[in-house]
């Protein structure tokens, strides 16, 4: 057994309201330079629609991810061979307009346009030519059904049931799907990657980009099932999501997450036996793989696996923050998580609850009572269409882990009916679908009201390692080695400065002290003034630096 | 001049190309990529590149042959000279007619797509035009010298590849060059120009040919501390020279 842990993501598909606000912090935090102009690395999309890119879930044709073959992993689109052979021109990879050609306006003209006759406008200009366009495609262009008729039929995900979904307004159903990088444990990008610049880190496992390493080979990009890699045209190396790792370090969830207006999305560790990785993403059918990968995760509560957690040097404060992982609640104890796309193989690690709302709404339009269980179980077992839907996202087409996961959504929503409306809770309602009363409640209280704290459990930079990376807290200055450079600021001198919030921790408790004595003893900000803090009342001592003349401490 | 064209300036060149790589490596990794442009057009690259890419590799291949194995090894495997020159023509015109085919398609497409050209910096400019003169040289040597030999026989295996070699050899022998007909001059004169640009070009990537990955596990994983700049240098036994004063 080799223990590893993973920071993972859940995503509460009923949430979601597809305000696009994750993609938009996302967007100014990491990828509004030159040349990520295209890139989302977090985008929303509506289901049924194609998608950003343009149906990157057509396999068949964009070749992503892993396929078995005679009982053995294979890349799809073709082992180390093949890649070298095909390395002058990649042969599946998508190209700028199968994202959209991205786009700024030409506000000049509003400002600068003479009086006349007709409003002037702004045109739009291609970011990529810089000449004028005509804006027929987008990361979202589909939004909300728009187009459906034209986009949404030629859904991938539709294949199979195509006759049974009508697209019809009155007929059809909807949900929003974000998506960031999988953060895969079996990640078919760094497989395809020549020059091996992308890695998993070993402590969290995000898996990162080496700008230093990368050559722009344009391998990853074919490898990601997900089109979760990028290509930075105007540097020539591939970007992708990092899971905002310099936040997640000093224990602050992603941009995404915290700005999610709806509150969906779940951060925390899983543990996992990183040896069993490789044998359950060769299961021989596409429909054993989600119970396949929860084979491989372990649980924080066993003893054998925290005997293998300490041998294999997780810190105390991981596990504790395993134990208490709420996306392992999710994934492993209610089981209501699924992976979206296990058939790729990739053993992908941002998890969803897929949505209960087709389903209600149902049976809300026909004039039921949908939050009785007795409708939404029979709305679930005879509502085919968003079921199987579902089940092609999340479990290969197997509609008996969707249907499992709906039901015990729908039980919840009846269970808490009775205890909101001061009724006797039915226990014969979470014991339908397997589960006891209490752990029903619990689900609840973590879905519907779990609070900041519990929804984001992230442990930090393990501690040793902290101090190491808050370039203050270290007993040498960095002045005092750089051989006569003096301080200007933190971070000035010789040494790198560290990529991390390294004095998050140390800045965070200065601000939120009520005075600088107040402070911990290794804090190196203490006995500092802060101006942000001080009433102007006295004079704190330190505030001025002593002269000359001033032993005998006199007003100034 | 003998001495400055076919000894200063060969070496001078050879020096900026091995110092240039060296540089670049340490201060330049972030920029050392192929910059590719397939994102912006895909139809033409998909082949006028490997048509290019694969041409030079048998181009180059030719060019060790030809410049490091001396005449008299192929002699003494029976091989005269004839045939041997049969077999290089047989083998270098293919190979330099794909590159000069590719390189064609290549340039067109990217004069005339619009992204692509606009991605186009000065420095792609001057080295295309460098590579792409050494490469017409080259085929003009090929064809009009050893093909069709206008202006006589001329055996560069007795007069460019010795030169060439005496560079490495340190005991470089000008005259042999400068003996040569004007195109083997030029081209082997502008070849050098182009060694000493190339460490500041795209060519980089030509060094970054990741043979490696046949033999790596297909995942890497690292550990957060070898993130270069993740965090201060810290003291210890190893940085003597980090001790306070």
């Amino acid at each position: 057994m080799r223990v590893m842990a993973q920071m993972a993501m859940v995503m509460n598909l009923d949430k979601c309201i597809g305000c696009h606000t994750c993609s938009v912090t996302c967007k100014q935090a990491w990828t509004n330079r030159a040349g990520t102009e295209y890139v989302w690395f977090n985008n929303v999309e509506t289901r049924p629609g194609l998608g950003y890119p343009r149906g990157y879930e057509d396999q068949e044709e964009w070749q992503g991810g892993w396929v078995v073959k005679n009982g053995r992993l294979r890349l799809r689109a073709g082992g180390r061979f093949r890649k070298l052979a095909t390395i002058f021109s990649n042969p599946k990879m998508p190209s700028i307009q199968d994202y959209y050609e991205p786009w700024t306006y030409d506000y000049e003209t509003l400002l600068n346009a003479p009086a006349q006759k007709n409003f002037p406008v702004a045109r739009p200009y291609s970011l990529i030519s810089g000449k004028p366009i005509n804006i027929s495609w987008s990361a979202n262009w589909d939004d909300d059904l728009g187009g459906s008729r034209e986009h949404a039929a030629k859904d991938v995900m539709l294949k199979g049931i195509e006759d049974k979904v009508r697209m019809e307004f009155e007929q059809t159903f909807m949900f929003y799907l974000p998506r960031i990088c999988e953060h895969c444990l079996n990640p078919s990008c760094a497989a395809s990657c020549p020059s091996g610049a992308i890695y998993k880190r070993e402590e969290d496992g995000i898996v990162l980009v080496d700008q230093d390493a990368c050559r722009g080979w344009r391998m990853c990009i074919t490898g990601c099932p997900y089109k979760k890699i990028y290509f930075n045209h105007k540097t020539g190396k591939a970007e992708k999501c990092t899971f905002c790792y310099p936040r997640v370090e000093v224990g602050i969830p992603t941009v995404c997450s915290e700005t999610c207006v709806g509150r969906l999305r779940y951060i925390g560790l899983v543990l996992y036996d990183a040896d069993r990785v490789l044998e359950a993403a060769s299961a021989e059918d596409d429909t054993d793989l989600y119970e396949s990968q929860l084979g491989v995760f372990l649980d924080p509560e066993d003893p054998e696996v925290q005997r293998a957690a300490e041998q294999a040097g997780i810190p105390g404060d991981w596990m504790e923050a395993a134990r208490r992982s709420p996306v392992k609640k999710l994934i492993m104890d209610y089981k209501v998580a699924l992976p979206l796309h296990p058939e790729y193989r990739t053993m992908p690690m941002v998890w969803y609850i897929p949505p209960l709302s087709p389903v209600v709404d149902v049976i809300k339009d026909t004039g039921y009572d949908a939050e009785d269980v007795d409708n939404l179980f029979g709305a679930i077992d005879t509502l085919r269409i968003p079921v199987e839907y579902l089940a092609n996202l999340f479990t290969a087409g197997d509609v008996e882990p969707v249907n499992g996961v709906l039901k015990k959504l729908a039980a919840m929503r009846s269970y808490m009916r009775d205890i909101n409306l001061g009724r006797d809770p039915r226990d014969e309602i979470p014991a339908a679908v397997g589960m006891e009363g209490e752990a029903m409640y619990d689900m609840f209280r973590l879905l519907a009201i779990a609070k900041y704290e519990e929804r984001y459990v992230i442990p930090t930079a393990h501690a040793e390692q902290a101090h190491a990376l808050e370039e203050l807290a270290t007993e040498c200055a960095v002045s005092e080695y750089g051989g006569g450079q003096e301080i200007f600021g933190e971070g000035s001198g010789g040494a790198p400065t560290p990529v991390a919030v390294e004095n998050f921790r140390v800045l965070q408790q200065a601000q939120t002290a009520d005075t600088m004595e107040a402070l911990p003893a290794d804090n190196p900000m203490r006995g500092r003034i802060n101006l942000l803090t001080w009433d102007g009342r006295g004079l704190p001592e330190g505030m001025f630096p002593r002269s000359a003349g001033d032993d005998e401490g006199g007003d100034r | 001049m003998t001495m400055f064209l076919w000894v200063i300036v060969p070496y001078v060149c050879l020096a900026v190309f091995v110092v240039g790589h060296v540089w670049r490596y340490r201060y330049d990794k972030f920029g050392w990529t192929t910059r590719s442009s397939q994102l912006y057009e895909d139809r033409l690259l998909r082949i006028g590149s490997p048509l290019f890419h694969f041409g030079m590799l048998g181009v180059v291949a030719g060019h060790v042959v030809g410049l490091v194995i001396p005449q008299v090894w192929t002699n003494a495997l029976g091989l005269s000279p004839h045939t041997y020159h049969v077999i290089a023509l047989a083998g270098g015109i293919p190979a330099g007619l794909a590159a000069v085919a590719g390189l064609v398609i290549l340039v067109y497409r990217r004069r005339t797509t619009g992204p692509v050209f606009s991605a186009t910096t000065v420095n792609d400019k001057v080295m295309y035009a460098l590579l792409g003169t050494v490469i017409l040289l080259g085929m003009w040597n090929t064809i009009a010298g050893s093909l069709l030999q206008f202006g006589g026989e001329y055996n560069y295996r007795e007069g460019v590849s010795p030169w060439f070699r005496s560079i490495f050899l340190f005991r470089p022998e000008p005259e042999l060059m400068a003996a040569a007909p004007l195109g083997f001059q030029a081209h082997a004169l502008l070849a050098f120009l182009l060694f000493a640009m190339w460490p500041f070009t795209r060519l980089v990537h030509v060094f970054s040919a990741p043979i490696g990955y046949l033999t790596r596990p297909y995942l890497v994983y690292r550990s957060r501390d070898a993130r270069p700049g993740s965090r201060a240098p810290q003291r210890g036994w190893e940085r003597p020279e980090l001790q306070k004063k």
